[in-house]
């Protein structure tokens, strides 16, 4: 685990990406007998060699179940699992660790909500807003709950460079809105929406916000007190932790009175066959023994990138982006799917005629590994009027040259289809 | 080039721009729409059979990536005056060869051996055999559109 002695040699130097990049082992590798180039991390991040081992060491030095032994490695378990919860706390600089709820990822957090407080608070008639580029995640649960209520799904338009049409979705906050769902940045479009005014003018209405922070949290410094929003969600993969973690923060008064999720061992204060006495937020919601291991890498995670500083990726990743836009602009075949002003480090484009799942095979054989697809956002394809798209998406360890052999594997796509 | 002459070869770029039997048909007595989520292909097939059992005549329409539109098109062209327990001994031994069940593709494929390199290439080879799916669920006139997702991860 990086300690603080780490923060403070980071911060002494400038961005040293090559030092950064030796972090990560995935990335010593060839494939197809070509230097790996990995360009899909708005799909998942690869991981440092400290939250790899971090996960080793619970496994072959603490691993026992949390919260119920009176034994030390339980102990040490539930103490490196509830560190970890403080950690998230800071990152997301949330007010207290109570606020932080594991789940699974982004996905159940959005559920989470939609089912417990959507379900409580809901009812016929009433509106939830979301937008035009929100990924299927933070479409499907709020339509099954509409479906189910007999609620209305309504939906902030875009613009032809996919940004948020903020004068509409002004007129669509209305007296039956009762959540905002939006996604800080756009997985299919790179585009950072206005987070910060969205909720301030639905907290005007007296709306409550939720934010899909999926592919924020790995890219923008997330404040959710500043945010002032109700609910933020993150996936720990694409922040470089394990898979299969994930973060819900609600607001202390939201999550007391929510029901509980899901039901079972470790969310209980008391059971008997008449009646049962729920824990409190957080543990009201995470039933049954949760991944362990995988908080606990989050926490590794959060601790790397930390060290690093969030800016600093950020600026990193914003000089890969205006690259990598300006080096694909040099093909005339290359048609951006989304231009937005604000933008993190997606470039999702098209290629002439050529379908993306052929770019995509093309450029796997070069060693470029990019997304082909609709991106679980088939809403965003049928806006701009295609199939799907291939997007380029840059991490922490990435770098200009790679960049450059991204633009010469497209080129050869354009040959093979000349 | 060399390096995608496998899959990419001249013959399925061929097909790819100049589909052959492309485009609705009004006549066709059987038909069937087919989906793959991976990629957003979208395909329609039409068939005519007659009373004996003989496709006389083939057409899809569709959108795809080059694997699924030049699968399609040579297909029909493979598939026009065949007979259908033909046409499905035919859609077993191409998805066969292209899964990688049999060493070398059978020759009374033809001109479709050409798709034995999508073998080398697992996450195309729903692209491959859309066409065929679709082909054989408009032979049953089945109503519901074939997706070659079949919930399991692997080509159905």
């Amino acid at each position: 685990m990086p300690t603080s002695h780490t923060v403070a040699h980071y911060e002494s130097q400038t961005f040293d990406v090559q030092k950064f990049r030796k972090d990560f082992p995935i990335m010593n590798q060839q494939v197809h007998g070509k230097p790996l180039v990995y360009l899909d991390n708005a799909a998942t991040t690869q991981k440092p060699l400290s939250v790899i081992e971090t996960e080793n060491r619970y496994y072959r030095e603490y691993n026992a179940n949390i919260h119920r032994g009176v034994h030390l490695l339980s102990q040490q378990a539930t103490k490196a699992y509830e560190d970890a919860r403080v950690k998230v706390q800071k990152f997301l600089n949330a007010s207290q660790p109570s606020e932080i709820i594991y789940t699974r990822g982004a996905t159940e957090g959005i559920n989470l909500v939609a089912q417990t407080w959507g379900r409580k608070n809901v009812q016929a008639g009433d509106e939830i807003l979301i937008s035009a580029m929100e990924h299927h995640s933070n479409i499907v649960p709020w339509q099954m709950l509409c479906e189910e209520k007999g609620a209305k799904l309504q939906v902030i338009p875009i613009n032809d460079a996919g940004e948020l049409l903020m004068d509409e979705f002004k007129k669509l906050v209305t007296a039956k809105t009762k959540l905002v769902a939006v996604t800080h940045v756009s997985n299919a479009l790179g585009t950072i929406n206005p987070v910060a005014e969205i909720i301030q003018y639905a907290h005007s209405k007296g709306v409550l916000v939720l934010i899909d922070g999926a592919q924020s949290v790995p890219h923008v410094k997330v404040d959710v007190q500043v945010l002032d929003c109700d609910f933020y969600v993150f996936s720990g993969h694409k922040i470089y932790a394990p898979t299969g973690i994930g973060v819900l923060y609600g607001k202390l008064k939201h999550l007391e009175t929510m029901p509980p999720y899901q039901g079972g061992g470790d969310m209980i204060a008391s059971v008997t066959f008449h009646k049962t006495i729920y824990a409190k937020p957080p543990h009201k919601f995470e039933a049954g023994t949760p991944h362990i291991a995988g908080v606990i890498g989050m926490g590794a995670a959060l601790d790397y990138v930390s060290a690093i500083g969030l800016d600093r990726i950020a600026a990193h990743e914003h000089e890969l982006l205006v690259y990598g836009t300006k080096v694909l602009s040099q093909f005339k075949e290359v048609r951006f799917i989304g231009t937005a002003s604000e933008k993190a480090g997606v470039i999702s484009f098209t290629l002439g005629e050529i379908h993306p799942h052929d770019i995509g095979t093309i450029l796997d054989k070069q060693g470029v590994a990019i997304r082909a697809g609709h991106h679980c956002a088939q809403p965003v394809m049928e806006r701009f009027d295609i199939p799907a798209t291939a997007r380029a998406s840059f991490g922490l360890y990435n770098v200009k040259e790679e960049i450059d052999v991204l633009a010469q594997a497209i080129q050869k796509t354009l040959e093979v289809f000349a | 080039m060399s390096d995608f002459s496998d899959l990419y070869q001249d013959l399925i770029l061929d097909h790819q721009k100049n589909p052959r039997n492309f485009g609705e048909m009004p006549e066709a007595n059987h038909h069937a729409d087919g989906y793959n989520p991976l990629c957003g292909d979208k395909l329609t097939l039409y068939l005519k059979l007659d009373d004996q059992g003989t496709i006389q005549d083939i057409h899809f329409k569709g959108s795809g990536c080059a694997i699924s539109k030049a699968s399609a098109s040579m297909m029909t062209v493979a598939l026009k005056g065949k007979k259908t327990v033909e046409a499905e001994k035919m859609f077993h031994e191409f998805h066969d060869m292209v899964m990688g069940k049999i060493d070398k593709a059978p020759e009374d494929l033809g001109k479709l051996k050409v798709f034995e390199g999508v073998k080398e290439y697992p996450a195309r080879v729903k692209c491959a055999s859309l066409a065929w799916h679709t082909m054989e669920a408009a032979l049953h006139n089945e109503k519901d559109v074939v997706s070659t997702d079949d919930g399991k991860g692997s080509e159905a």
